[in-house]
């Protein structure tokens, strides 16, 4: 089972925004974290990645800079701002929103499959 | 396989991708950074559970999809880079060009205020544009080109021995226009107003190819900068005209006239600081924009084409000769140069390699056509000459008829040649910038030589 093109660029400033919560990261490590996160499920190109956080940066959501840390190659490191946090909070809102819609519209609908039996972690 | 070679050779394969992400237009130098960062994290890892280097790298390249896709992507968020921008005072890469840019900037500032400046010296000397129109007429060029000329040397960092031949033909072009005494209504007034500029515009040609000057290559680019000068002059008078009439209609209606302060002072300053200006220009935004004097070429030499071929028809048609006036040699003459000037500008925006295709065939049709426009007005022309004697005017029309000729005659030989694939383009190219020099010594000779030769007349 892949997820729909659609529903990945839908979904991608929250996850992005989300990872970026977690403390700062830089590109291939957020590609990383995202493929760990789903299990390998969501296709994520590098095509989608860097716009997108050129896009957050230009928002104003997330900052960058160049950093080489001991060892390792230069970077650049996005850090999520104070407006980044604003805005995924207001994403997992609409996002919550949906999903609690989803969910009661699946269990009205006859139980294809209990909603519990729906696993929450993808195949690690 | 050595563990040093595969290194070495991923080091050469990352080398050779980076150039072709920075070839994108769409893709800047960090966001290249940014990508080879990535691609090096995955080649790591691919590495880490036991690829070989070269296959890694395959691998990695792979994973992150067709160029064209990911500058698509990048397009849609910065579209902005499809439309370059001129900057003015250095890009955002890099400090030092950063201060380059300053520095031209301050040049540039400097020379177009030394133009403007001199302009009006000659008023301190109680000299004054209504009363003394034939010294304006012969020493304009002589108040703007040197300062252009001055900018260019200086951006080329030109040898001692070069800027001091470009200050003794500014002397001497100086001398030219004021030693011999000329009347203003002559013939010989206006035919050294019309060729000192061109004879200057070729010594400022000399200050742009400063770094190499018998290089065919720095001399087209002379050519296209020439092009792209008049361009951008034309397109700066535009805006100076809408300026003028702001001047005009603001000030008038509070009750001022600003007639005197317009014409004494904000056009001729302005003309002046606009050809230093505009040929900055040039120089700064050289692979900003696409260069436009060959999307005009192209425009124009089908219907150039058109209209000659329909001459030729009409006059075989009518059977009647063409009525050579003074007006009409001017005209021809003109003609030839538009003609010239269509022929140099594709030649300039032409991929030297490509193979002759329809464009080049209808470049002869034009060539050849105003060829033998030019020769009917040509036999005309001499045999008036013989009948009546010469003046000023004739001579030099009629020399510059030859040159231009003679000139064109060649390049239809070498088109024809290129078209057949017996000639490469590039004895072409060679041909049109070898010819310089001959306007420049035809443009001194008039200037220099056609006074004493006429009497003064």
């Amino acid at each position: 089972m892949r997820v729909t093109k659609d529903l990945v660029a839908a979904s991608a400033t929250p996850m992005v925004l989300g990872i970026l919560a977690e403390g700062e990261s830089y590109g291939y490590a957020i590609l990383r974290r995202i493929n760990e996160l789903s299990g390998g499920e969501l296709d994520w190109t590098e095509g989608l990645l860097y716009p997108l956080l050129h896009r957050l940066e230009r928002l104003g959501h997330v900052e960058s800079s160049w950093q080489s840390v001991a060892g390792e190659r230069r970077r650049k490191y996005y850090r999520i701002t104070r407006s980044g946090l604003a805005e995924l909070a207001e994403q997992r809102r609409q996002w919550d929103t949906v999903v609690g819609a989803l969910k009661q519209v699946w269990r009205g609908s006859g139980e294809i499959r209990p909603f519990t039996a729906i696993p929450l972690e993808g195949p690690a | 396989m050595t563990a040093m070679d595969g290194q070495s050779g991923l080091e050469a394969q990352f080398a050779q991708w980076r150039q072709h992400v920075e070839r994108r237009s769409e893709l800047q130098r960090s966001d290249a950074d940014e990508l080879e960062d990535h691609l090096r994290g995955s080649v790591d890892e691919l590495m880490a559970i036991g690829l070989r280097p070269d296959e890694a790298f395959l691998v990695a390249v792979k994973r992150m999809g067709s160029l064209n896709d990911l500058s698509r992507e990048f397009a849609r968020e910065h579209s902005e880079r499809l439309w370059k921008q001129l900057v003015l005072t250095g890009g955002t890469d890099g400090p030092v060009v950063t201060a380059r840019g300053r520095r031209d900037l301050l040049a540039v500032v400097v020379c177009a205020a030394g133009a403007a400046a001199s302009v009006k010296v000659p008023e301190l000397f109680g000299m004054s544009f209504e009363r003394d129109g034939a010294f304006y007429a012969t020493n304009l060029s002589l108040f703007t080109l040197p300062w252009l000329a001055a900018f260019l040397a200086w951006r080329r960092h030109a040898s001692r021995a070069l800027i001091g031949a470009l200050v003794a033909l500014f002397a001497v072009g100086a001398v030219a226009a004021n030693a011999y005494s000329l009347a203003e209504d002559s013939q010989s007034v206006v035919l050294t107003g019309i060729h000192l500029p061109i004879a200057l515009w070729l010594v400022v040609g000399l200050a742009y190819v400063a770094d190499d000057l018998r290089s065919s290559r720095r001399r087209m680019d002379f050519i296209r900068f020439t092009g792209e000068c008049f361009i951008y002059y034309v397109l700066i008078a535009l805006g100076g005209g809408v300026l003028t009439a702001f001047v005009f209609g603001t000030f008038e209606a509070i009750g001022i006239s600003p007639e005197g302060f317009v014409s004494r002072w904000l056009l001729p300053c302005g003309a002046a600081a606009a050809v230093v200006v505009a040929g900055w220009l040039v120089e700064a935004k050289q692979s900003v924009v696409e260069n436009i004097a060959p999307v005009l070429t192209r425009l124009f030499t089908p219907l150039f084409t058109a209209v000659l071929l329909a001459f030729l028809a009409a006059l075989g048609g009518s059977g009647t000769g063409i009525n050579v006036e003074r007006e009409a040699l001017i005209l021809f003459n003109l003609l030839l140069v538009v003609v010239l000037g269509l022929l140099l500008y594709s030649i300039s925006a032409r991929d030297p390699l490509a193979p002759p295709g329809l464009f080049d065939k209808l470049q002869f049709a034009l060539v050849v056509s105003a060829l033998v426009i030019d020769v009917l007005v040509l036999l005309e022309i001499t045999g008036r000459i013989t009948e009546y004697g010469t003046t000023p005017n004739k001579a030099a029309a009629l020399g510059e008829n030859v040159i231009l000729l003679v000139n064109l005659a060649w390049s239809a030989w070498l088109v024809l040649g290129f078209v057949r694939r017996r000639t490469p383009f590039s004895a072409i190219e060679r041909w049109q910038t070898g010819y310089l020099p001959v306007y420049a010594v035809w443009a001194w000779v008039v200037v220099l030589l056609f006074p004493p030769l006429f009497g003064f007349r």
